[in-house]
């Protein structure tokens, strides 16, 4: 039989055109080629473009004067005369980051109060939590937002006839006004003594643990870390005689100044971002709770464990093992989407540094490749902070 | 002395309060004092809800009049969609030429029937014509040419606008990535890591900056005179963005595949696009459709960031609308409108991708 076959009798050679790893090698070579030859071709007519553009290249643009203003500027200085590109970046990043970090946190809340929602026996609530997701999940995220900003925040009522809880708090369309903070002598106690309230609380779950490892007795770790983390810094306030005043938003007739104020474009991108994603996380929320077997809550029920315990220690802690990784998944679509508050004009990254810097510069190879790298090493951080929390939770099997 | 009963009892009725209309509501409604105040509240939230919206989109809503002066403004003001909806449908396509997209639309459907009933037994002929004769009869039929006046495509636009940037990248990136998926489960690292950085690098990335470097870039990378139009140049970035994320979901088929199958494959002495195309293709490609038609909704919705680089799909031509100094104040009901439309699509799609889910799984049921 086999002798038969063409290029397999004994001891007859492979003809090298047959042999899988000379194809192989072969085929390796020709991607190579292929691929240096048009790497070599773009850079090639990137070059000759850019000559005759007479565009500049190399990275001394981040060090030249950026001469226009941004609307929302976080922690840092800035100001258009005397800032630099390298500012406009570092303020994109610190604005990319802050909506993505709040909105994460409130998509969370929302997806795991929806999801759990979603699975409730009652017919009402369950109907109205499957409304919102089908609603949310089906409708570009663009057009949601553009709801928002333009169709919601901006129609709000203007400065005069803005919307008032007490005389401290203001809703109008120049954003959210609330009263600001004043630090006087003795407030460095406050920040000081939640730091060491949030690092009494990992100390206590550790030892709490141990503990129960070792006799079985439980501790109530939770309602001790909120004591501690909400406790502390009010007893320190306490201890230094409310160190602290409040600057109220005076009502101007055309404006308001003073207090702290939350732009619209910043809460059209928050409310947008987290609504969207929190339909997503509530369907993954959903699908995790459904995939740890039934049998899990009988048997828990079949040992006398209270309900809401046999949620808290027995199904939860199974489904995050189904939900982690596409969580973290919508975590990064998150990150990535707020690159669409270009449209709204939210100062981040891709709006004032690949879109305004870009077109006073004109340098986009290197702007583009620097925004692109930012999202990069974002998304690393979130996929490695992720796939280190999922190992730690993952089923250890002896 | 019979205290026996002889006669039988007549069946009683189920008690009132677990069956009927009674017993529902017992069950899912007010089971339990926590229930009954979930149901409350929810109930009085919705009925506000509902009654918030159907009184703002039906019964004081505007539908008569030609402009801005007929509508009350109590309610919505759908004589502006009305009256603007040539142009959210064809964007600023010709009024002489739109049945030309009509034809097409047709003419796809059509297509889409064949492919996927069942009125024809064998799936091949539909198939050709859909995938192959289809998108250059669009072409032409489109674009212009064969005694068809040319339509440049800077007067594309609308809905139109949108279907065309959402087909033409979903047929450009399934077979790509179809392709990178095949080349990241290749056994020569050279065809692997190149597979692996591309779908890697585009997946890290946002797609408006994808959509940015095919705009501005693009005519960059390429020899002096020769450049695309603008919307070649969308249609180059959305199609590379969804061919990667493509090629995870056809990874994920493949990797759902047994070992078993390529060898027995390799067994009966078939080369490798041999196996592939017909033993592991098809079963891998089986199990991700559903996942397949999911990437596809996202991509739809993804078609609206084209909004940014300056093209006027459904919904730039909508937002370029609430602008009309005629029609200012009119952002509700612009994007209301855009968002049903958005949800009509997606909702019958992800519907599609259930049933289909089902239809396909052939295993147990619980």
């Amino acid at each position: 039989m086999t002798a038969d076959v063409p290029g397999m009798s004994e001891g007859a050679k492979v003809s090298p055109f047959r042999d899988p790893k000379v194809r192989a090698l072969f085929f390796q070579i020709l991607v190579i080629v292929t691929f240096l030859a048009f790497v070599y071709y773009i850079a090639d007519n990137t070059i000759t473009n850019l000559e005759k553009r007479g565009i500049a290249s190399g990275f001394d643009f981040l060090s030249q004067n950026s001469g226009f203003d941004i609307g929302i500027v976080l922690f840092v200085d800035y100001n258009a005369q005397t800032s630099t590109h390298g500012d406009v970046l570092l303020i994109g990043i610190i604005n990319t980051l802050a909506v993505s970090l709040s909105g994460i946190v409130l998509a969370t809340i929302i997806g795991f109060v929806f999801g759990v929602l979603r699975l409730s026996n009652n017919w009402l609530v369950n109907k109205i939590a499957s409304v919102y997701i089908e609603v949310v999940r089906n409708i570009p995220l663009l057009v949601q937002l553009l709801f928002w900003y333009l169709a919601v925040l901006l129609e709000l009522p203007n400065v005069r006839e803005s919307a008032k809880i007490g005389e401290s708090i203001a809703l109008n369309n120049r954003g959210l006004y609330f009263p600001s903070i004043v630090p006087e002598a003795g407030f460095w106690l406050i920040p000081v003594a939640f730091a060491v309230g949030i690092i009494a609380t990992i100390f206590v779950s550790r030892w709490a643990h141990k503990r129960q490892d070792e006799t079985g007795q439980p501790f109530p770790v939770i309602s001790t870390g909120f004591g501690l983390i909400l406790g502390l810094p009010i007893v320190a306030a306490l201890v230094m005689g409310l160190p602290f005043g409040f600057e109220y938003p005076a009502m101007g007739r055309f404006n308001i100044s003073g207090g702290w104020v939350v732009k619209p474009e910043f809460m059209a991108l928050f409310l947008g971002l987290s609504i969207y994603t929190g339909g997503f996380i509530a369907e993954i929320v959903r699908s995790g709770i459904n995939a740890v077997s039934h049998g899990q809550t009988e048997a828990a029920n079949s040992l006398g464990i209270k309900p809401n315990i046999t949620m808290r220690l027995i199904i939860i802690p199974q489904a995050l093992r189904v939900i982690i990784p596409p969580l973290t998944s919508q975590y990064l679509n998150l990150t990535k989407n707020s690159s669409l508050a270009t449209a709204i004009g939210y100062s981040e990254i891709v709006a004032i540094f690949a879109g305004t810097s870009l077109n006073q510069t004109g340098q986009a190879i290197e702007i583009i490749a620097l925004t692109m790298l930012f999202y990069l090493t974002i998304s690393l951080i979130i996929s490695v902070f992720m796939n280190w929390y999922n190992s730690r939770i993952a089923l250890v099997e002896r | 002395m019979a205290i026996v009963r002889t006669e039988r009892h007549p069946e009683l009725p189920p008690p009132v309060t677990q069956t009927g209309v009674i017993g529902w509501m017992r069950q899912n409604l007010f089971s339990s004092w926590f229930n009954t105040i979930l149901t409350i509240v929810s109930a009085y939230v919705a009925y506000h809800a509902i009654y918030a919206f159907l009184d703002f989109a039906i019964i004081n809503a505007n539908f008569a009049g030609t402009s801005r002066d007929d509508c009350t403004l109590d309610g919505a003001c759908w004589v502006f969609i009305k009256q603007r909806f040539g142009q959210i449908m064809y964007g600023f396509y010709p009024e002489a030429e739109r049945w030309r997209v009509d034809v097409g639309y047709v003419l796809g459907a059509i297509g889409i029937f064949l492919v996927l009933s069942n009125v024809v037994k064998s799936k091949k002929w539909p198939a050709v014509y859909l995938f192959i004769v289809y998108p250059v009869i669009c072409y032409f039929l489109f674009y212009g040419g064969f005694g068809l006046e040319v339509v440049e495509t800077s007067q594309w636009g609308g809905l139109f606008l949108t279907l065309v940037l959402a087909s033409v990248s979903i047929f450009v990136a399934l077979p790509l990535g179809i392709i990178l998926a095949l080349g990241r489960r290749s056994e020569m690292p050279v065809v692997r890591m190149v597979c692996v950085g591309f779908i890697e690098l585009i997946r890290a990335v946002p797609l408006i900056s994808v959509l940015f470097m095919a705009s501005v870039m693009l005519p960059l990378f390429l020899p002096e005179g020769q450049n695309f139009d603008k919307l070649v140049r969308a249609l180059v970035g959305m199609s590379l963005f969804s061919a990667a994320y493509m090629a995870e979901v056809v990874r994920g088929g493949l990797q759902a595949l047994p070992k078993g199958q390529m060898e027995a494959a390799k067994s009966l002495g078939l080369g490798y696009w041999q196996s592939m195309g017909l033993i592991i293709l098809p079963q891998a490609l089986k199990i991700s459709i559903p996942s397949i038609v999911n990437t596809f909704i996202g991509l739809f919705k993804d078609t609206t960031l084209v909004l940014i680089i300056g093209l006027f799909d459904l919904l730039s031509v909508v937002k370029a609308g609430t602008q009309d100094k005629d029609w200012l104040g009119l952002a509700t009901e612009g994007y209301v409108f855009v968002a049903a439309v958005f949800w009509v699509f997606c909702f019958g799609m992800s519907r599609y991708s259930i049933w289909l889910e089902n239809k396909l799984h052939t295993g147990h049921k619980r």
